[in-house]
């Protein structure tokens, strides 16, 4: 079984012919003035928390697609950066009392800090064990979490102020909060279409594609790797501290391993190494959660369900496979 | 005797005692891999349904036939529950994980994550998430034998030297045999073996229920210890994997010493520094990947 090809992100028919190329625009046009107009509209369709919620976990999806799908790495503890960065984020904001956008950047500094260290262990191996290495250094950040006399322990930090945004722009008011929220994500998001569609993006998908090959170009894989990792990190640890804003709390379940699980679940879902994959995904996911929580732990069922269906049927996930009907081959 | 060496060959039995599991666990992961090439996350959750398995057949599956006097006991338990675990295993691999043989193996350890998130939300529907404690402890294992340093329970005593003499046996199988020398061979090159006319998919399959059975058996032997509860593999898994991290999952022997060293350093921890004695696993595979990073008894790859 030595040789097994690696599928994450990959499309057939990888071809640069122009009217594919415009095609591709066309569609990935489309699929950002949908974006846009649904951060514009959404406050008044939807609850803004809700659509609130969507946002961040959509950010800390596509900042872990960063990984799986442009650099084939797949971390299976990221609940680590976007819990940690909660926490943190939190404290700056509540004990410290520093203003919303400081507290955010903390946290996020935070994240990528940690995402350093983990990163700089785990790309010391590869594939599965950089997976199993990954959950347990995470499961060492859920224990100081769970330890640490400053986090609340299994109550969680509660009651972080979310202040005034600049000093003037009161973020207790719903709209004010909701389109700081998706200020956040857009900046996120397209700091992370940069990054893939940067020189360094394409270096990373080679990798992704076949890492001797990249290494033998004189490639520093590892630095690229590390470097891929502490971005992902950094933009979950966004996601996190943003959402502790929004709630106003962080709570264990953020830095657990379920977590990690999820944001899996959400990329794998909307589509591995797509742009608008793991957006989508996370919208699909979280909304599930929603309608189904009346239900009690038949959730972590139907998520499970949902993982194996995934899995055996469905690996290209719903932009994947759109994007193979509409055959582009970046969407 | 020196209280202080007394604690620490206390705790030290009862690190042992936990490093049974992690022997256990890892050693099926360890077979599993080898074969299979697939980290089986599903692992810690097989363990779970070993446990809960033993638990139904005491204290209900004799009510579901119409005899509440029936308690199938824990012999028998020992026997068909990693019986029954292994047959499911057999499920998974025949109609899910063996799709994704041609694939990236993270496709499979998602998989084995699916069917863990399933049992233990199913679990967790069902019991009570808190933990149910086994009753069905026989009688002739209750109660305590003196080691010397301390009373050690007669049960704990009888599962550590249980799982040595289970550990051994499945090294003996896949290291001196016949057949084990077959499914090594079928580790190395799958088409050859094939050609001399062996089912490889067939063992493949029993190699799976082999291993889960192994998970199986160690949620048995966890029964009468800690309380039943759909969360104790979820929690164990992920030491398990650190364990196999340090140690590397190329050699039987090597999972099964790591695991119960692994086991007895935990224990000791908790003498010198309790608050740790749930990270030093995990700090020990820092140390390890910064020092030698394929592992202990990992090969170069």
């Amino acid at each position: 079984m030595s040789d097994t090809t690696t599928e994450i992100g990959e499309f057939e028919e990888n071809t640069g012919e122009p009217e594919h190329r415009t095609r591709s625009r066309i569609w990935q046009g489309v699929f950002w003035v949908a974006l846009i107009g649904f951060l514009l509209i959404a406050p008044t369709l939807f609850y803004p928390v809700f659509v609130m919620q969507l946002l961040c976990f959509a950010l800390f999806a596509a900042a872990f697609n960063l990984l799986i799908g442009f650099t084939g790495l797949l971390s299976f503890g990221h609940a680590a950066f976007f819990g940690g960065a909660a926490y943190i984020a939190g404290h700056a904001l509540k004990v410290w009392g520093f203003p919303p956008l400081l507290g955010i950047a903390a946290g996020t500094l935070f994240a990528a800090a940690l995402g350093w260290a983990v990163g700089s262990l785990a790309i010391r191996r590869q594939g599965i064990y950089f997976a199993m290495i990954t959950l347990a250094l995470a499961q060492i950040v859920y224990f100081f979490v769970l330890q640490m006399p400053f986090t609340g322990g299994e109550d969680g930090l509660q009651g972080i102020p979310r202040g005034h945004l600049l000093g003037f722009i009161d973020l207790n008011q719903p709209l004010a909060m909701y389109y700081t929220v998706a200020a956040i994500f857009l900046v996120g998001f397209l700091v992370i279409y940069r990054i893939i569609h940067s020189p360094f993006g394409q270096v990373l998908q080679a990798i992704r594609e076949n890492e001797p090959r990249a290494l033998s170009l004189g490639y520093n894989v590892d630095r690229f790797k590390l470097l891929a990792f502490v971005l992902s990190a950094a933009l979950a640890g966004l996601a996190g501290s943003t959402k502790a804003l929004v709630f106003q709390f962080a709570s264990l379940t953020d830095a657990h391993w379920q977590m990690s699980g999820e944001v899996i679940l959400m990329t794998l879902l909307g589509g591995m190494g797509t742009i608008f994959g793991p957006v989508v995904g996370a919208f699909v996911v979280v909304t599930l959660q929603h309608v189904l929580s009346g239900i009690g732990s038949w959730v972590q069922v139907v998520i499970g369900g949902t993982f194996i269906a995934c899995v055996l049927l469905f690996r290209r996930g719903i932009v994947g496979e759109l994007a193979r009907l509409l055959k582009i081959n970046s969407l | 005797m020196d209280p202080m060496i007394r604690l620490i060959l206390a705790q030290g039995m009862l690190g042992l005692n936990n490093g049974v599991f992690y022997a256990m666990l890892s050693l099926g992961l360890a077979v599993i891999f080898g074969l299979l090439n697939v980290v089986n996350f599903a692992h810690g959750a097989l363990y779970m349904l070993g446990a809960f398995l033993a638990l139904i057949l005491y204290s209900y599956a004799g009510a579901w036939v119409g005899l509440d006097a029936l308690h199938i006991g824990f012999w028998p338990a020992l026997i068909l529950a990693p019986l029954m675990v292994a047959g499911f295993g057999m499920l998974i691999e025949r109609f899910m994980l063996r799709r994704l043989y041609k694939l990236d193996p993270i496709y499979s350890l998602l998989l084995t994550f699916g069917v863990t998130l399933v049992l233990q939300g199913l679990f967790i529907n069902f019991f009570n998430a808190s933990g149910t404690p086994y009753p069905g402890m026989p009688e002739s294992l209750r109660g305590v034998v003196n080691l010397g340093f301390m009373m050690f329970p007669k049960y704990r005593l009888f599962v550590i030297i249980f799982s040595i003499i289970v550990c051994f046996v499945v090294w003996y199988i896949i290291e001196r045999t016949r057949i084990g020398s077959r499914l090594r061979a079928g580790t190395e090159n799958p088409e050859l073996v094939k050609a001399f006319g062996i089912n490889v998919p067939l063992m493949v399959m029993l190699t799976f229920g082999f291993g889960t059975g192994l998970a199986g058996l160690a949620g048995v032997l966890a029964a009468p210890i800690y309380s039943v509860s759909p969360l104790m593999g979820a929690n164990l898994i992920i030491v398990i994997f650190a364990v196999v991290v340090i140690g590397g999952m190329g050699s039987i022997a090597g999972a099964v010493v790591t695991g119960f060293s692994l086991g007895l350093v935990e224990g000791i921890t908790k003498v010198f520094y309790a608050p740790a004695a749930n990270t030093v696993i995990f700090l020990l595979m820092v140390i390890v990947l910064l020092v030698r990073p394929n592992g202990l008894f990992g090969r170069q790859s």
